[in-house]
C-alpha cells in the first residue's frame, strides 16, 4: 500500500508540481517582472493579456 | 556501469517519461495557441493599443481643445522587432499557461478525469475564468495611459486572485458536495469584495470609447486563446502519451 502510494506520487505528482513550477515562472518571467528590457520588450502583450504592466 | 543500468536510463524511470510528456505537450500546445493568438492580437488588439497610445504621449488630445479630433487617425505601421517580439512573448506565455494546464490535468486524470482535445476545451474555459477572467472583473485589462495604484500591489492581487479563483474552479469541478462548492463561491467572490489597489484619483487621457473596446478586446482574444491552449493541451496530451506508452486510457 505504502508502495503504491509512494508510486503514484513520483509518477503523477512530483512531475505535474515540477512543470507547474516551471510554468509559473515562465509567465512571471514574461508577463510580471518588471526590469525594463522583458518590459519593453513584453509591453504590448502584457497589456493585451490584463496583466497589471506598469 | 551495467548494460542494464544503461538501458533502465534510456528508457527513463515513470516519472522521467511524465515530465517529458507534459513538457513536449506543454510547448507544442503553447506554441502553437500563442502563434495564433499572438496574431489575433496584432490584429484585434494591438490598433486600439496604438490609437491609446496617441492620447497617452500627448499626440493626440480629446478634451481640452477646440479641435476636432477624428476618430480614426492613421496609427503606426507594422513593426517587425515590436510586433515580433510581441508574438514571441505571447508564445511564451501560453506554454507558460498550457504547464499549469497540462501539471493539473494529468493530476486531474489520475482521478479518473477523460482528458483529450473535447474535454481540452472545457479546460481552457475554466482556464480563462480563473486567469482572464477572474482577476479582470476588479482589475480591467488596462489600455497604456491609465491611472492605476502601485504595479506591486495590484501585481500581489493578480496572483492571489487567480490562485483563488483556480482552486474554486477545481472545487466546482471535482469537489463532492455542498461544503466544496460554498466553498468555491467564496473563493470567487471574495477577492472582489476585498477589493483591487485602486488609484487615488483618475487621469488617464485615453477615450472612454477606446479603453471600453480595449478591454473587450482583450478578454475576447483571451477567450479564444483559452480555448486554443486547453485544446491543444489535451490533444497533444493524448497524442504525447500513446507515443510515450505513458497512456491511461489508451
Amino acid at each position: 500500500m505504502t508502495t503504491q502510494i509512494r508510486t503514484a506520487a513520483e509518477t503523477r505528482l512530483i512531475p505535474a508540481l515540477f512543470v507547474a513550477i516551471l510554468g509559473l515562472a515562465v509567465i512571471t518571467l514574461a508577463g510580471h517582472v518588471q526590469a525594463s528590457a522583458l518590459h519593453d520588450a513584453a509591453h504590448d502583450v502584457r497589456h493585451a493579456t490584463g496583466f497589471p504592466c506598469h | 556501469m551495467t548494460p542494464r543500468m544503461m538501458c533502465a536510463m534510456r528508457q527513463g524511470s515513470p516519472a522521467t517519461k511524465m515530465i517529458q510528456r507534459l513538457l513536449v505537450s506543454g510547448l507544442f500546445a503553447g506554441a502553437a495557441a500563442g502563434l495564433i493568438v499572438g496574431l489575433l492580437q496584432l490584429v484585434f488588439v494591438q490598433p486600439v493599443l496604438l490609437h491609446a497610445e496617441l492620447y497617452e504621449t500627448g499626440a493626440l488630445v480629446h478634451f481640452g481643445t477646440s479641435e476636432v479630433v477624428s476618430a480614426h487617425p492613421e496609427l503606426p505601421a507594422f513593426d517587425a522587432v515590436r510586433d515580433g517580439l510581441s508574438i514571441v512573448f505571447t508564445m511564451m506565455i501560453y506554454t507558460g499557461y498550457a504547464m499549469l494546464l497540462l501539471a493539473a490535468m494529468s493530476v486531474a486524470e489520475d482521478r479518473g478525469a477523460v482528458v483529450d482535445g473535447r474535454t481540452g476545451i472545457l479546460w481552457g474555459v475554466a482556464g480563462f475564468v480563473a486567469f482572464h477572467l477572474a482577476p479582470g472583473f476588479t482589475l480591467a485589462p488596462e489600455v497604456p495611459g491609465v491611472a492605476a495604484a502601485d504595479i506591486v500591489g495590484r501585481q500581489i492581487w493578480w496572483f492571489g486572485t487567480v490562485a483563488a479563483a483556480a482552486i474554486a474552479l477545481w472545487l466546482i469541478a471535482f469537489g463532492k458536495g455542498w461544503t466544496a462548492w460554498g466553498i468555491a463561491v467564496a473563493l470567487l467572490i471574495a477577492p472582489h469584495l476585498i477589493g483591487a489597489p485602486e488609484p487615488s484619483q483618475f487621469a488617464g487621457p485615453v477615450p472612454t470609447e477606446i479603453a471600453a473596446l480595449f478591454a473587450a478586446r482583450a478578454l475576447g482574444v483571451g477567450l479564444a486563446a483559452w480555448v486554443l491552449v486547453g485544446c491543444f493541451a489535451g490533444y497533444f496530451w493524448q497524442r504525447e502519451g500513446e507515443r510515450t506508452g505513458t497512456a491511461q486510457n489508451v
